[in-house]
């Protein structure tokens, strides 16, 4: 059984080691456009592996979560327009802010459950996103451009390409071996524990609420640190970042990888952003070919596509 | 006389205009075996609920140890050494059986649960007091089963080593007994039998064989009020007993 090749761990390999080869790539073929488009999708995929932890996890169907998005966004945006240059100061203010954000949403919406916490996750995001908008020091509306990418002195330069790529590229496998120590901790079988019945967990005398939002503050932080690195990578914010369809793209990509896996959400988020820019290049009418497609994949691929690999291993 | 270990005074619940809870009152002194007896729908499983806390009951108060729990969350009462297994087996299915046990032990081992790094698996005394537990209910040599691939039976049992890795004072098991078959009730009797001399346990079963071959006393419950209490062969001599709910269990009968 051991001895056998697990295909999922292979294929979590693979994209790791593709991902870590990506820009030898791109340098041997001169192909810069390719570097651009992964470097976003590392980001988002730091984003969705974030929310993994809340949703397949924690069992908390969060429909808000591109709200961190936006706040580490203009945590970076709104200190650099005020002439707070530092990145340390920056990201440390975006997952500050982000954490208690977290912390007083989680709060209220833990007090519900099942359909109204999707609601009121939405609702709280769909509020961050007009308060954004009404923001008219920091563009409102037409968003906040960054004239300088967050500066961390000599240590790296994120306005080169490359080291902004390997900035994102280690945050997100150090987040996702972090969530790995977390799922196999006292915390993380605790989360796994509420996540397969409450009630049983009461029972044998855990209060369930304080573990739920610590996981709802600590997956908050990790989506505010992505926000920031998507500030700097797209030298702009502005609330469309935190529109609600962002966070159901960010949802498919957690769902479509496998929800409740170590890797499926970086899976996810590289089958759904590459799926999406090669099928936008075929057709303008490219959602009517990606919607039946994810659609497939749901409904036959239980567990997604790590799922759908895991039972290929087993025959 | 002592403050007994579980007291019960006047406790009341409805659903609608349904009174569930009638007015209950009910001690249960250290080392006993309280049963509660009554037909289906006489509101066992209700009072089950408002002692653990899953359920906040309308009047009347609790004490464990005399300490007024009544208005204390689940976990609360679980830390003070209340447990409680539940009627319709209530596990972590994805979870192995040493793991559902280990978790009940990891609650109660006095260090908390917000510790993000180290191997929770991995630690020495949790698996220790899981194995330990296991072993006690005769399912040491399934620890490492899915709780999914576990038989009814086998379930039962994890039960209540989930209950027991949570060191109680008191055991509150919602029949325990139910969908076992013959041999299995005999060892789950005779492993309260074992238990007896360590927790007191309120006994809420159906099957008449066990909670007279068990009970140091028994409570009637009838829509919701106990319309009797004493000892086993008090209750079975009482009249009012027999005609509403023994009158027809030939195996009681028989049993006198």
């Amino acid at each position: 059984m051991k001895s056998q090749l697990n295909v999922s761990t292979l294929v979590a390999v693979l994209v790791v080691a593709g991902l870590v080869l990506l820009p030898v790539y791109s340098n041997l073929t001169g192909n810069i456009f390719i570097l651009t488009l992964f470097t976003r999708i590392v980001i988002l995929a730091l984003a969705a592996v974030s929310l993994n932890l809340i949703m397949g996890y924690g069992g908390m169907m969060s429909f808000g979560h591109a709200a961190y998005l936006g706040i580490g966004g203009y945590a970076v945006g709104i200190l650099a327009q005020e002439g707070i240059g530092s990145g340390w100061a920056q990201f440390a203010v975006a997952i500050a802010v982000s954490a208690l954000y977290a912390l007083v949403i989680g709060a209220l919406s833990l007090r519900t459950r099942g359909v109204y916490f999707i609601m009121i996750t939405l609702a709280f995001a769909q509020m961050a996103y007009y308060v954004a908008s009404g923001l008219a020091r920091y563009g409102g509306d037409d968003g906040l451009t960054v004239y300088k990418r967050s500066d961390f002195g000599g240590l790296i330069n994120l306005g080169n390409r490359v080291q902004f790529y390997y900035l994102c590229l280690f945050c997100l496998l150090a987040v996702v071996v972090l969530i790995w120590r977390i799922v196999n901790s006292r915390f993380g079988l605790v989360l796994q524990g509420l996540r397969s019945n409450e009630q049983r967990m009461q029972a044998i005398g855990f209060p369930s609420k304080r573990y739920k939002l610590a996981c709802f503050v600590i997956a908050g932080m990790l989506c505010g640190l992505s926000g920031a690195l998507l500030a700097n990578n797209t030298d702009f914010v502005s609330p469309a970042v935190m529109y609600w369809t962002r966070s159901g793209d960010l949802m498919v990509m957690v769902i479509l990888g496998g929800m409740g896996t170590l890797m499926g959400p970086v899976v996810g988020s590289v089958v759904f952003l590459v799926l999406e820019e090669v099928l936008s290049q075929l057709t303008e009418y490219w959602a009517l070919i990606m919607g039946p497609l994810l659609l497939l994949i749901v409904l036959f691929g239980r567990g997604g596509i790590m799922g759908m690999l895991g039972r290929l291993n087993r025959g | 006389m002592a403050e007994p270990l579980l007291r019960v005074d006047n406790l009341v619940r409805r659903f609608g205009g349904i009174v569930a809870t009638d007015h209950v009152c009910l001690d249960v002194s250290k080392g006993e075996i309280h049963a509660i007896i009554g037909p289906n729908g006489a509101g066992k499983t209700t009072l089950i609920s408002q002692l653990t806390g899953h359920l906040a009951p309308h009047a009347g108060r609790i004490f464990l140890g005399g300490r007024d729990i009544s208005h204390f969350p689940a976990y609360k009462r679980s830390a003070l050494g209340l447990a409680r297994s539940f009627q319709i087996t209530s596990l972590l299915t994805d979870f192995t059986a040493a793991d559902n046990v280990a978790l009940a032990a990891q609650a109660h081992d006095g260090r908390h649960s917000f510790r993000f790094f180290a191997n929770a698996r991995k630690e020495k005394t949790l698996r220790d007091a899981a194995r330990a537990a296991l072993e006690r209910v005769g399912l040491g040599h399934r620890a490492d089963v899915l709780v999914s691939k576990l038989s009814h039976g086998e379930q039962r049992e994890l039960e209540l080593a989930v209950a027991l890795a949570t060191k109680p004072q008191l055991l509150l098991l919602d029949e325990p007994m139910a969908g076992l078959g013959v041999t299995e009730s005999q060892r789950m009797v005779k492993l309260l039998n074992e238990l007896r001399k360590e927790v007191s346990i309120v006994l809420v079963e159906h099957d008449m064989e066990a909670v007279f071959a068990l009970a140091d006393r028994i409570s009637v419950l009838v829509y919701g009020r106990i319309i009797a209490s004493g000892r086993p062969d008090e209750i079975r001599q009482n009249e009012e007993v027999k005609r509403a709910y023994l009158g027809d269990q030939h195996v009681v009968v028989g049993h006198g």
